[in-house]
């Protein structure tokens, strides 16, 4: 199993909008060897206040030596991470579960909400790094043209073409929710899509891609403790509601949209 | 220079040191592999097996608190047949003390699995988690009755050739009165806490945190709890106790052989550092050196009281 700890140096850490960071980290063995769509458990505190670490998707890696990671403060655990510093040491475990599948796809579109547009970054690098598929699109959406801060740029930056946006206050792009964009942005081919954000835009996203007969990842979050399912803290149910829970640590975080039941 | 000796005597079984890892809280000990040099452990205690496979509750399971978690898993797990087809050839091979905690709704089922787990190679004990419900009896936990807990004990231990150990729940008045009907029952050592029952509630939708409303609490916020109950205990039976509840460090794991306890399991702790009982059995080792002991079996029951 290719599962490190390792006791990463913070190399820098940015303030994107008031409340997203993003926090690059010297973390050689999990940055050589993570798959887009795999997830890291970050400890925030050497002591047991917040107790449990934290998962947070991989965002990028940078050469084989440093990861990156894109958190939103919501509590505790995150406002402790966005107060370290470079030179400050945080100890992360990983790479950890099951990636997204890709290759070849002639046509593919990848859809982010808020934070979940952070493994998707990662994703579309690798796509465009190990081919060049006709048609690559990808759909940002966030509360506010502030919350997405550089992000369309980042992707813009490692080429991809064609990215359409959506905010809740209208700030930019489309004043609506991202999966609003699909049906004027998708024509009728065979796609595959790649989504990861809130549990009501996926099932929004999901909903569609069953309609078009399209291919569909999801990316999915849950309660987490230990990230290597020995807890099975992290159960889901399955399509059929029947049979054992699916765990998201180690048959996801990234599913086929048919895996999994959507309540 | 000589290596401090960290072994301990459970009944007949010695063990390397007494650093185990506590059931549900380490998988089947493959998933720890890439962090923690298995071998080192004194033992292993595996995920809690049932006759048949078990689904476990539905999510959300788990819920932080301060200092702790409250966890409503249900008890998911393989099941027997599964567990000794594909989890003990493995288990045979990490070169320490495995020991299968075992778990059932009816005198029958605790039978069953002392019988058919008796017969399979690389397995040293057996540790009986007494907390569930006995739906023949009302569903009343075995382990919140002192006959209960004394029937399922002898019956466990009249099946079955392997040293059986019972775990204890908290959740109970007094504590000392189970262990010692369990003693009488038969068992050859006690562990003890299992997880204090405990509840969150979330402000704005004014729910429960966990589907299942209840769940155990464990971690170090438990840690004085448990090692009030391991003191009380060890005073209570003549059998040996291993201490389990909120062990994190090596402080914590003295603490524990101080009281009375002759082994200790960590469990939380795996999850926040998986590394953990290697670093608690590296520093136990510091201990016995620095303090020019003859070995770690000197620390149990050394309390001293004034």
């Amino acid at each position: 199993m290719n599962q490190f700890e390792e006791q990463a140096e913070i190399i820098r850490q940015e303030q994107l909008s008031p409340e997203i960071f993003r926090l690059t980290l010297k973390a050689p063995e999990i940055a050589s060897h993570a798959l887009p769509g795999q997830f890291v458990m970050v400890r925030t505190t050497p002591c047991y206040d917040p107790l449990l670490r934290r998962p947070l998707s991989i965002h990028q890696t940078i050469g084989n030596q440093q990861v990156q990671l894109l958190y939103k403060v919501v509590g505790k655990g995150t406002r402790l991470l966005a107060a370290m510093t470079s030179g400050h040491h945080l100890n992360l475990t990983g790479p950890l579960g099951r990636g997204f599948a890709f290759k070849n796809q002639p046509a593919i579109c990848l859809i982010g909400g808020g934070m979940g547009i952070a493994p998707l970054y990662f994703l579309a690098r690798e796509i465009l790094r190990v081919t060049t598929p006709p048609k690559c699109v990808v759909l940002l959406g966030g509360r506010t043209a502030a919350e997405l801060g550089p992000l369309p740029r980042d992707f813009k930056d490692i080429g991809v073409t064609e990215i359409h946006i959506a905010t809740d206050d209208g700030s930019l792009g489309h004043h609506g929710f991202v999966a609003e964009l699909l049906p004027q942005h998708l024509d009728s081919g065979q796609w595959t899509v790649c989504t990861c954000g809130p549990h009501p835009m996926m099932k929004a996203v999901v909903g569609q891609c069953r309609q078009q007969g399209w291919q569909c990842q999801v990316s999915l979050e849950t309660m987490m403790a230990c990230g290597i399912s020995a807890c099975l803290g992290c159960a889901i149910p399955r399509a059929d509601l029947s049979g054992p829970y699916l765990h998201v640590c180690k048959d996801g975080p990234v599913f086929k949209a048919e895996e999994v039941a959507w309540l | 220079m000589n290596q401090p000796d960290l072994r301990v005597s459970i009944g007949t079984l010695v063990f390397k040191n007494p650093v185990l890892t506590a059931s549900g809280t380490f998988g089947y000990a493959k998933e720890f592999a890439p962090y923690v040099n298995l071998h080192h452990l004194g033992g292993v205690v595996v995920k809690g097996i049932s006759l048949e496979p078990r689904r476990g509750n539905p999510p959300p399971r788990i819920v932080e608190t301060a200092g702790g978690m409250l966890n409503a898993i249900g008890l998911e797990n393989v099941g027997l047949d599964c567990f000794i087809a594909e989890k003990m050839p493995y288990l045979r091979g990490i070169g320490t003390r495995v020991i299968v905690n075992i778990l059932g709704d009816s005198l029958e089922e605790y039978q069953a699995l002392g019988q058919r787990l008796s017969e399979v190679e690389g397995i040293s004990a057996l540790e009986v988690n007494i907390s569930c419900p006995n739906v023949k009896k009302g569903g009343v936990a075995f382990g919140t009755d002192p006959a209960m807990a004394e029937a399922v004990t002898r019956a466990v231990c009249a099946q079955t050739t392997l040293p059986v150990i019972v775990k204890l729940s908290p959740n109970v008045t007094d504590i000392a009165q189970i262990a010692r009907a369990v003693e009488a029952g038969g068992a050859q050592a006690v562990s003890l806490i299992n997880t204090l029952l405990g509840m969150a509630i979330d402000v704005r939708s004014r729910r429960p945190r966990l589907a299942n409303i209840v769940g155990g609490l464990s971690g170090p916020a438990i840690k004085p709890i448990a090692l009030r109950m391991v003191w009380q205990v060890a005073q209570a039976v003549k059998i040996p106790v291993i201490g389990i509840g909120g062990i994190s460090t090596t402080e914590d794991a003295l603490e524990f052989l101080l009281a009375g306890a002759t082994a200790i399991e960590v469990g939380t702790a795996n999850f926040v550092n998986p590394r953990a009982s290697q670093e608690i059995i590296e520093g136990l080792g510091r201990y016995v050196t620095e303090n020019r002991l003859s070995g770690i079996s000197e620390v149990i029951g050394g309390l001293i009281l004034d």
